[in-house]
């Protein structure tokens, strides 16, 4: 009897199953291939809306207050629009990436756009999407895979995020010191990018002391600060650190040593609330931003590539360097 | 009879002794090559140092590994530790957010270091329950449902940490409520609080299997459950109380944990902190089968991994090499502690004995 029932729901289950999916590809498939026919056929050829876009988004997490404000965006903008978003969230592990981005390879969705979590590794799916002729935006951090795997890469330069928290660091310190670094996710093309243009912008007369990672997460970089802050007490400086979320560990070490806020100084990349607080603060000197409200220009690419048009291989988000003398001012006006 | 063992062998088979020779080991290391590594101040009114880094980071850890000692002691394993304490957390930090549902933080209630929702010690108590409730449902599925503590507690270990999203609304949430953070960041005497409330829950673990028959139960249920039955032992009950219990320890590691960085992540928080715990407990030389455990060893395993952790920070060991030290680190312990290398040193140090006897 037992057994019965258990075969039943299993069955039952099966054919839910086999229902969701396939629901989503009988709706799909005509579009897809519609398009190209229609557009050969009809004169006016069909010009596609929001309205007909299914945008897959598998984020990588939500490690930091930039990943919910990146997030939060695609969301709003996607219900705004009227844009079918499918989205998944892979808490920071690649392979819960890559099988979301089949799940969507599978469903047929129009336009895939893709945060990497890390650099290297995608070109296995990125071949399955083009084999699937769902074309690629890749969002935010980059990846190592060839050019031709993907439409599109939007995002900040992280290199250039790096020179510019590099050139800050050399106006604070302009008669040379030691600064620490405390890095982001390593092999991350944000860590990678970051640490390289920071290094390559440096002055000679600035050494870099010591670096570690915080993995881009508070709980992580506190314990690293504090034993930096030990180690090398007196010497420090100054500090340069992947992301807000991660400054704010470490401002709560500073604090816990004894450290007055301006004694040390803080370079910050992201431009969180957070951040900003910490300029008001007088505990961060410069926060380099890292523009995290990509859901509307993602978006607008997604239509452009639906519709045949052409769109740039690489697009730049705007973005600036923020300090302290207007951060109270500009606080209000932040979006995350 | 007693007294007819050598003394040395005796402090030999003391639980402590291993692993106090692991962390003693680590120590001396930092003596010798970072001398500052013992360095006390005094700022602000309040100790500082490495040390005392040491102790206020493993606070969580320790507080897990005494859960988790109760419940391998009963033969049983408890994944879920790290979801329990992100729910714990998670559940705090909503009920401080003076801010509903998915309304955004104005920067009004981020500057107001003073405003909440709930007084202080509701928090508290609320945290510390919703971790205990989850300990219970462990405890019912392992002791009532019968479902092998494996199983039962890889549920919460996989549906915790939904919860905890669940709870915060996929939000990371940052406490701007300053009573908060005195559990992770404040000091009484010069001492962090984190401390302190580790040494009360030590106490209170201490009493009830000490001084109260809990802790032979435990012991008898680990070593033969159908003989405990048999000998009037409620075996169920035993293990309820087990699992319970290590709920709760995560639930004030969640507090702690939660208050550190005052800003609660549901996906990272306590990431990992079940295996550790466990690798804590195996330091302390209680059995992965279950049976004789002592709950000071296992917080001692709990130094150790931080000390160790924080050691290589120091020497600024390279950030992709962490993890393989870890990885040298469990497989020292292994091996000193498998049954192979116990002969091996009982027979170096039993033959060092009896010449001393004869010489006498």
């Amino acid at each position: 009897m037992l057994k019965k029932l258990a075969f039943l729901i299993v069955l039952a289950s099966l054919l839910l199953a086999a229902c969701g999916t396939a629901a989503p590809a009988a709706t799909q498939a005509p579009a897809a291939t519609d398009a190209p026919a229609a557009a050969a056929t009809d004169a006016p050829a069909k010009v596609y809306t929001y309205a007909d876009m299914t945008l897959c988004y598998p984020q990588l997490g939500a490690e930091s207050d930039w990943r919910t404000a990146n997030t939060a965006s695609f969301k709003e903008t996607a219900e705004q629009l009227g844009v079918n978003l499918v989205f998944s969230d892979a808490q920071q592990k690649q392979e819960n990436q890559i099988s979301a981005m089949r799940t969507c390879i599978q469903q047929g969705v129009d336009v895939i756009a893709l945060p990497p979590v890390v650099e290297d590794g995608w070109d296995a799916v990125l071949q399955e999407a083009q084999d699937a002729e769902i074309p690629v935006i890749i969002v935010d951090r980059s990846v190592s895979a060839d050019k031709s795997m993907y439409v599109s890469h939007i995002g900040s330069d992280m290199v250039l995020e790096g020179r510019k928290a590099g050139e800050e660091m050399n106006k604070l310190l302009p008669n040379g010191g030691n600064v620490l670094e405390i890095s982001g996710t390593t092999g991350s093309g944000a860590a990678t990018g970051r640490a390289q243009g920071f290094r390559e912008t440096l002055n000679a007369n600035i050494t870099i002391l010591d670096s570690q990672t915080g993995n881009f997460n508070p709980t992580e970089a506190k314990p690293v600060a504090e034993a930096f802050l030990k180690k090398y007490a007196g010497e420090i400086d100054g500090f340069f650190i992947h992301n807000d979320g991660m400054a704010e560990a470490v401002v709560e070490a500073l604090k816990a040593a004894g450290v007055k806020p301006g004694e040390i100084k803080i370079v910050s990349v992201d431009g969180t609330r957070g951040g900003f607080q910490m300029m008001i603060d007088g505990w961060v000197q410069a926060d380099v931003e890292c523009n995290p409200l990509l859901g509307p220009q993602v978006m607008e690419m997604a239509l452009k590539l639906m519709n045949g048009e052409k769109i740039d291989a690489e697009v730049l988000t705007n973005e600036t360097v923020y300090y302290p003398d207007n951060a109270a001012e500009l606080l209000p006006t932040r979006k995350y | 009879m007693k007294n007819n063992t050598p003394l040395f062998k005796r402090v030999r088979e003391n639980r402590l002794f291993w692993p106090l020779v692991a962390l003693s080991l680590i120590f001396i290391f930092n003596a010798i090559f970072s001398p500052g590594f013992f360095k006390l101040g005094i700022l602000d009114g309040h100790l500082y140092g490495n040390l005392i880094d040491v102790f206020n980071n493993s606070a969580p850890l320790m507080l897990v590994a005494l859960g988790m000692t109760l419940v391998i002691a009963t033969g049983g394993v408890d994944l879920s530790v790290g979801a329990v304490i992100a729910i714990s957390a998670a559940m705090g930090a909503v009920l401080i957010n003076p801010v509903f549902g998915n309304e955004e933080i104005t920067n009004a209630v981020a500057a107001d270091p003073t405003l909440t929702n709930t007084p202080l010690w509701l928090v508290v108590v609320v945290t510390l329950v919703a971790g205990t409730l989850c300990g219970l449902w462990n405890g019912l599925l392992v002791s009532r449902a019968k479902i092998s503590p494996m199983v039962a507690t890889l549920i919460l270990m996989v549906a915790g940490r939904g919860i905890a999203q669940l709870i915060e609304r996929g939000q990371i949430m940052t406490v701007y409520y300053k009573p908060y953070h005195w559990f992770g960041n404040g000091f009484i005497l010069g001492l962090p609080v984190s401390i302190y409330i580790v040494a009360i829950v030590y106490a209170i673990a201490w009493v009830l299997v000490r001084k109260t028959s809990i802790g032979l139960f435990i012991e008898s249920v680990g070593l033969n459950a159908k003989s405990s039955y048999y000998s009037g032992i409620s075996e169920k009950n035993v293990k309820l109380f087990a699992y319970t219990f290590c709920g709760f320890c995560g639930a004030v590691a969640g507090l702690i944990l939660g208050s550190y960085i005052h800003a609660i992540d549901a996906n990272n928080i306590g990431l990992n902190y079940e295996l550790d715990a466990i690798f804590a407990v195996v330091i302390g030389g209680t059995l992965m089968s279950g049976g004789r455990f002592s709950l000071l060893a296992s917080m001692v395993g709990a130094l150790i991994i931080w000390t160790f952790t924080i050691t290589m920070y120091i020497f600024g060991v390279p950030a992709n090499a962490l993890l393989a030290g870890r990885a040298v680190l469990v497989l020292v312990v292994i091996l000193l502690y498998s049954d192979y290398a116990r002969r091996i040193l009982n027979r170096i140090f039993e033959r060092k004995g009896l010449q001393h006897d004869t010489a006498n």
